[in-house]
């Protein structure tokens, strides 16, 4: 399958680790990664912020770069990217945009998936010879449970990863507090929020909580690590892209 | 020869000033004084989580639960596309009774009225069911600067009555008292109460009882809300759980009862969904134990002489929104407050109106506007959220609470004119959509760490305003030596690929699972389903 990698912005910038290991992934199960090279953002920032008219040409660049008849399946390992690229970008384009962006945004749409749905929903795996021998908890992310359904997926690849000690987070459905500008404008709510999630993971002894958002990650581990915890965070795709023949090292740096 | 009469003019929204429909601060304000008070945040975090157990017993139990969510919402749905006709209906129905139907544009007018009212009876007190509507326009402070005493009859309602407080949850007024508060509020405020009244709830109960008795029997004139009105039949309906309400609406003379114009249904019919949406979804029970229902006056039964007042108040404005009307469907079961995280850790009143959690965030700037005033507390009402969407998945008539808020923020937005906000969105989103522009910015912001951005450690533990908030309590790492873009381009990243490209072709690891069935469809989810489900019953 031919398959159209969105990095997002804050994976592509900030967090390449877990972007690369999608791309190496995809690439060892035998599918042909493509990396349009102008993409950008998905403007999930602006359009969760209240502002609909500034995101429309990136709107449009997404449209654009993974339009092409010839990309199958766009993936992003992002819950809420793909969530803002199935729910808002119809909702922009309606509002700000014209015909050719509405049909362009709708073609996108459908066949755009967060890595876990891509990985069991369209290429029928869950088995993807990953070797992750830590203890593990997981963090769901509200937007891939509760906007994208992705359900258990991410579980099920993960039950599948060799050697790993899987333990299940307490309260794991509740949101970690990030939000994206809520962490900003309501950052003593979020912190609260931030507070009850680091006591669940530190319940569990887990040497990673992991989550298939690296925006949650980023709010989740800078909980952690102000707080010096022995748990780190690492993106779903980094432990399903460690192999025995090239582990992670979970000593290093969290990228 | 035609006289040109302008366009429509915008539905009004509740006047400013008037009701309890807008705090004094700003959400993050009054949340941080809130966050503070650890007895608030534990009872709130025991009742929220007992209620929720509760309701997902007892609506997981019904297999057409999902039918039932999509039945309230159509019927809602509905009801708001022809409200004009469904509230004529119901008043002629209400009047051909033998009763007599008010309208009232706002608040002020809806207390002009009540106040008339009871005045024409002669009493100087009236007993209140326990009314989110009457909260709303701030009945009880305008009959007591008019000399009518409004005594609440509701037990957590009459808590924070006598404590001189305002309720903090829609179904459990005063779910931010523990019990030995409650105690020394009622040896304060109730009069000729026993002295040595301990804190056991049963005790506490019965020295509420023994006050309300002696009011239900003595006073004329009771006010309600309502939770239904039958346009078909004229019948009014309330449901509650301790038979205050059932004394309030069966024993005086006179009944006002001021109902929300939303609070119509079409058809008697309708009860059979919303009698079991709103019990299962607030209390978590499969039925409450008190249901009233009332058709105008019924000759030597109940009250003789009965008023129903008909509550604009910035309804037909929200109307008005064919996005932002949605936030009409809310049965006020509360389900979505207790399944909020930022409900939980905040409570009521940080949210500064009669209506607080997520259906609070998107009703309150809606029936009172956003920018009534400068810096207008409502306008911060919106981001009161992390978007989580729980919310969604617990409303019983599938509000999505989540897109509202979203939209709300919008016209918040539109209407700010220019902030520093907006300047920063524009800039980042010029950068953006420039793929040239933004590999540049990601190159500078890898230099920044080889210019020592967050030290030794890569590690930047504060931040400059606006982030200094999130910087308080999260550590954030230095921006990475390469991007994502930069490794794939380079001779590593391209080596990477090819060598995992040769693993594929080598290794079956990549066919499909035994068993399993790949799908060629696009996406497939629910808008809304229920938390219930833990995969999502596709």
């Amino acid at each position: 399958m031919r398959i159209g990698l969105f990095a997002t912005c804050l994976g592509d910038t900030l967090f390449p680790e877990a972007v690369k290991s999608t791309a190496v992934l995809l690439a060892r199960l035998g599918h042909e990664v493509v990396f349009p090279p102008d993409q950008t953002c998905c403007g999930q920032m602006h359009v969760n912020t209240g502002y609909q008219r500034e995101p429309v040409p990136l709107v449009r660049n997404f449209a654009t770069q993974f339009g092409d008849a010839s990309i199958d399946a766009v993936v992003m390992p992002s819950g809420s990217c793909a969530g803002s690229v199935r729910h808002q970008h119809e909702i922009v384009a309606e509002r700000y945009g014209d015909a050719a962006l509405r049909a362009g945004v709708a073609t996108v749409k459908a066949k755009t998936y967060e890595l876990s749905e891509l990985l069991v929903d369209v290429l029928g795996v869950t088995q993807v010879g990953a070797y992750f021998p830590h203890r593990v908890t997981y963090h769901p992310t509200c937007h891939s449970l509760r906007m994208l359904r992705v359900g258990d997926k991410p579980l099920k690849l993960l039950r599948a990863v060799e050697d790993i000690d899987l333990v299940e987070l307490p309260e794991a459905d509740s949101c970690c507090g990030f939000g994206g500008t809520f962490a900003v404008k309501n950052a003593e709510t979020s912190t609260a929020m931030l507070q009850d999630k680091m006591r669940n993971i530190a319940d569990t002894k887990a040497d990673v909580c992991s989550a298939g958002d690296s925006s949650c990650l980023m709010h989740i581990g800078g909980g952690l690590s102000r707080i010096k915890s022995g748990t780190r965070t690492l993106h779903l795709a980094q432990i399903l892209g460690s192999t025995r023949t090239a582990p992670y090292a979970l000593m290093e740096a969290a990228r | 020869m035609s006289t040109f009469l302008g366009m429509p003019a915008a539905p009004p929204r509740s006047p400013y000033g008037t009701g309890n429909l807008r705090g004094d601060r700003k959400f993050p304000a009054a949340a941080h004084d809130e966050l503070g008070n650890d007895q608030l945040r534990r009872n709130l975090g025991r009742a929220t989580r007992t209620i929720r157990a509760k309701r997902i017993d007892v609506t997981g139990e019904l297999p057409d639960w999902e039918e039932l969510r999509d039945a309230g919402s159509a019927i809602k749905t509905d009801t708001m596309n022809r409200l004009p006709e469904l509230l004529e209906q119901l008043e002629a129905r209400v009047t051909e009774r033998g009763g007599t139907v008010h309208w009232a544009r706002d608040g002020v007018e809806a207390n002009e009225i009540v106040t008339r009212l009871v005045r024409e009876t002669g009493s100087s007190d009236v007993i209140k069911v326990k009314s989110m509507a009457t909260q709303e326009i701030g009945l009880n402070e305008h009959l007591e600067a008019e000399g009518i005493t409004p005594y609440e009859t509701d037990l957590a309602e009459l808590i924070v009555q006598l404590a001189h407080d305002k309720p903090s949850h829609i179904l459990v007024p005063a779910i931010h008292r523990n019990r030995d508060e409650i105690r020394e509020i009622f040896l304060k405020e109730i009069p000729g109460v026993d002295p040595a009244l301990d804190n056991v709830p049963a005790h506490l109960a019965a020295a509420a009882r023994a006050y309300l008795r002696e009011k239900f029997m003595t006073t004329k004139v009771a006010v309600s809300g309502a939770n239904f009105g039958i346009a078909e039949t004229g019948t009014l309906s309330v449901v509650e759980s301790e038979g205050n309400g059932r004394m309030c609406l069966t024993l005086p003379d006179t009944l006002i009862t001021v109902m929300g114009i939303e609070k119509v249904l079409p058809r008697y019919q309708d009860l059979e969904v919303f009698f079991q949406l709103l019990p299962r979804s607030s209390t978590g029970e499969r039925m409450n134990p008190y249901t009233s229902l009332w058709t105008g006056v019924t000759p030597g039964d109940g009250p003789q002489d009965f008023h129903l007042v008909l509550l604009d108040n910035g309804r037909t404005a929200a109307l008005a929104d064919t996005v932002g009307r949605e936030a009409l469907n809310c049965i006020r079961c509360s389900a979505c407050l207790n399944v909020c995280p930022v409900y939980e850790r905040a409570g009521g009143h940080a949210y500064g109106s009669t209506y607080p959690g997520p259906i609070g965030a998107v009703l309150t700037p809606q029936l009172a506007g956003m920018h009534a005033a400068k810096d207008d507390p409502n306008s911060s009402l919106p981001y009161a959220s992390s978007l989580c969407g729980a919310c969604f998945d617990a409303c019983p008539v599938k509000i999505d609470i989540p897109s509202l808020l979203v939209e709300l923020r919008h016209q918040n937005t539109e209407q700010s004119g220019t902030t520093a906000e907006k300047l920063a969105m524009k800039a980042a989103a010029g950068v953006m959509k420039s793929p040239r522009i933004y590999t540049a910015a990601q190159k500078a912001a890898s230099f920044s760490r080889s210019v020592g951005v967050g030290g030794r450690d890569r590690t930047i533990s504060h931040l400059p305003a606006p982030f200094d908030g999130w910087s308080d309590s999260r550590d954030t790492a230095a921006p990475p030596k390469q991007s994502f873009r930069s490794w794939l381009a380079s001779a590593e990243g391209a080596e990477t690929m090819r060598a995992a490209a040769e693993e594929g072709a080598a290794h079956p690891a990549g066919s499909p699972d035994e068993g399993a069935a790949p799908t060629t469809e696009g996406p497939d989810e629910g808008a809304g389903r229920t938390d219930e489900s833990p995969e999502g019953d596709q």
